[in-house]
């Protein structure tokens, strides 16, 4: 929270650093986060560590996981309830969907309680507090990475193959990211203060889901309301994941909006994080 | 010319009274109830003008200079604003008002452990805490077995720590933060923990530290090691820097008796959330409280624990100093063998001290309350007596001892020899 800068003069090399009260609206130090990058690292990996220690199946739960959710919402709405699925199988169709919602869903949830669970170390050691709620965004990455690496293989499975639309996913990947961190980071610093926030975000992620088309497509909604579900930034993510996985029309309009939503989201998420962070050690 | 290591101006830090409680903590519901009504009582303050009482400074217009490889003492009581003189200085919290200027790389040692996992190995937790404190992973790997051979824990490396003993886990602890290698060190009473071997060790390697013309800012309550190893001392009185200066002097500053010391102290205002001790006073065997004790006699030490919420193991401690602080026995509640095991609620415990233990002289008496890995509590000088002189039995030849205390020790005559 303090400024760095360099030596002044030929004796005193040693980095000074300026401890002063703050206020108000502080600039993002790039340079600190850099100095500390390998600390991120080190978060991530714990908590991956820590996830799979003294279980039986380890790392296969990574695997599993996405692979259960799928069956399940298949045998409920793709089978009872006879959801359309754009005239893909439906498995696939809400793996497409499931894969960035449960992505987002966890990098959500986890990096709002991250700062409440970190508050031993938050109150004794100093370091870069964004890397907190980051890591748990990171965590939520590896996941992703190995339920896309399971969809690949149910793709393979139904022969179903993406087309060019598919270099799309690094930049819809990144929207995700930027939403997650967003929501994450507001979430983080409310959380802090208000200790409800923590009952209240799983079934605010559930109610979202829903509020999403991941486990139903857009089509399924009245023409006259589709508007709304454009101002979700999830559903234009979402819809473009779909259709970049399942070679289909993409919605630019829609994706659009999510990007500036995103994008807008992102900023105000890191902002004011960083505001609210230098009273985080007195309250945790 | 150098410039000092550390410069502090004004410093201040102000906090509200109970607004962990109030404040934070408060759910939303709470707080939407709170936000009705602040207009009124905001009102309500206006028209009494009076100052609102619930903030207080725990630290205001500090100011002092720290050179480039001094070893410095802060010494103080209980809530004198030492940690938080360091919470800030180590960039934890943000002071108040006035500034800071730190020259050079620090590392502070706020407690030892901070950020260990009790899942991940001593290995693993190396790097995290490493990571935590600042290291980059290459400074780490150069100096892992250095690490590894200074905490002695080379065979349980890839054990998770959960099964470390306690000694274990805090050398290791200790181990990585010594090593950090920083040009300023901030060190906060580690030396509470451990056992006594571990603590010359620790106090050996920050010898070591401050010898290699390291500045070293030492917050202890152990004047026997601050006079050991600082050069200068600063004593805080709330908040304040009431003294700045030769260590001794800043000792003999310290250690003048405050207005309110007696032979009972009662916690005020009263802690939450944490074990914490709540009553302590001298007593006799009955349990009665005295107030001037003789140098025949015997005394006890009554203690009342409060515990919130269940803890295990649990250990009270109680340490007499002499007039001057320096430290002259501490007794332990396992000592007695008295476990307190999953306990919650208000316990009241007595240790008594061994008959006519005391001279007639000055004594400071105080207690803290930790478990294995955590120090809860600590109120090291809250009870300060003067012994009145009686002879005793056991007592018959007053003058000509030495010392602070009188031991009963066993004379046996054994045979005469010619000579």
């Amino acid at each position: 929270m303090a400024s760095r800068a360099t030596a002044d003069s030929g004796v005193d090399d040693a980095p000074v650093t300026l401890i002063e009260p703050k206020r108000g609206w502080m600039a993002i130090n790039f340079r600190e986060l850099w100095d500390y990058y390998e600390l991120l690292y080190f978060l991530v990996w714990r908590d991956i560590k820590v996830r799979y220690k003294q279980t039986v199946l380890g790392a296969a739960w990574a695997v599993i996981q996405p692979l259960l959710s799928m069956a399940i919402f298949s045998i409920i709405f793709g089978h009872f309830a006879k959801i359309p699925s754009d005239g893909v199988p439906y498995p696939i169709f809400v793996y497409a969907g499931l894969l960035p919602w449960t992505f987002f869903a966890n990098a959500v949830g986890s990096s709002s309680v991250s700062v409440i669970g970190q508050a031993n170390i938050i109150k004794k050691i100093y370091f870069p507090r964004l890397y907190i709620p980051i890591a748990s965004i990171g965590v939520g990455l590896v996941d992703f990475a190995v339920s896309f690496l399971v969809y690949v293989g149910i793709m393979l499975w139904y022969m179903h193959l993406p087309g060019l639309s598919v270099l799309l996913l690094p930049v819809l990947l990144l929207l995700t990211v930027m939403l997650a961190a967003g929501v994450g980071l507001l979430l983080a610093s409310v959380t802090v203060v208000y200790r409800d926030f923590r009952h209240v975000i799983p079934f605010m992620m559930q109610a979202w889901m829903y509020a999403t088309p991941v486990v139903y497509p857009v089509a399924i909604l009245p023409e006259k309301y589709r508007w709304v579900m454009a101002l979700n930034p999830m559903a234009g993510v979402i819809g473009g994941f779909r259709s970049s996985l399942l070679d289909q029309p993409i919605d630019w309009l829609s994706l659009g909006i999510s990007g500036v939503i995103a994008t807008g989201l992102f900023a105000f998420g890191l902002y004011n994080f960083r505001r609210a962070e230098r009273r985080f050690a007195d309250i945790v | 010319m150098s410039k000092p290591a550390i410069t502090i101006e004004n410093l201040g830090k102000q906090y509200k009274v109970g607004l962990r409680e109030r404040m934070y903590n408060r759910t939303f519901g709470e707080a939407i109830v709170d936000s009705l009504r602040a207009p009124f009582r905001r009102l309500r303050h206006l028209s009494e003008k009076t100052d609102r009482q619930d903030t207080f400074w725990a630290l205001k217009d500090v100011s002092f200079e720290v050179q480039r490889g001094e070893v410095v003492g802060i010494i103080g009581r209980n809530g004198a604003g030492k940690s938080t003189l360091l919470k800030i200085l180590s960039r934890v919290t943000d002071p108040t008002t006035g500034r800071a200027i730190v020259r050079g790389r620090t590392s502070s040692l706020l407690e030892v452990g901070t950020g260990f996992h009790p899942e991940l190995t001593g290995r693993e937790n190396i790097y995290l805490n490493g990571a935590i404190l600042g290291m980059k992973k290459v400074e780490i790997d150069r100096r892992f077995d250095e690490i590894v051979a200074f905490a002695e824990v080379e065979k349980f490396l890839d054990m998770p720590v959960k099964h470390y003993s306690s000694g274990m886990y805090v050398r290791l602890a200790f181990a990585v933060s010594a090593h950090l290698d920083p040009e300023i060190l901030m060190v906060d009473e580690v030396l509470a923990v451990g056992d006594a071997e571990f603590q010359r060790k620790c106090l050996g390697k920050m010898k070591e530290v401050a010898g290699g013309g390291r500045t070293v800012l030492f917050v202890s309550h152990n004047m026997g090691a601050i006079g050991r190893l600082c050069g200068a001392a600063i004593v805080l009185q709330e908040g304040r820097v009431y003294f700045w200066g030769d260590t001794f002097e800043a000792i003999k500053q310290y250690s003048r008796p405050l207005s309110g010391s007696g032979t009972s102290w009662t916690r005020n205002p009263p802690f939450p959330d944490k074990p914490h001790l709540r009553h302590m006073y001298l007593c006799d065997e009955s349990g009665r409280h005295v107030d001037n004790p003789a140098s025949s006699g015997r005394y006890g030490i009554a203690i009342e624990v409060a515990v919130p919420a269940p803890k295990k193991n649990l250990l009270i401690s109680v340490g007499v100093h002499s007039g001057s602080l320096y430290p002259l026995f501490s007794t332990e509640s396992v000592d007695g063998g008295v476990a307190f095991g999953d306990m919650t609620g208000i316990c009241r415990t007595r240790v008594m001290l061994p008959d006519s233990i005391f001279m007639p002289k000055e004594f400071v008496v105080g207690a803290s309350l930790r478990d294995w890995s955590e120090r809860y509590d600590s109120q090291m000088d809250v009870l300060r007596f003067s012994v009145l002189e009686v002879p005793s039995l056991a007592n018959q030849v007053p003058k000509g001892r030495i010392g602070d205390l009188q031991l009963l020790c066993q004379w046996q005559k054994l045979e005469l020899m010619e000579g």
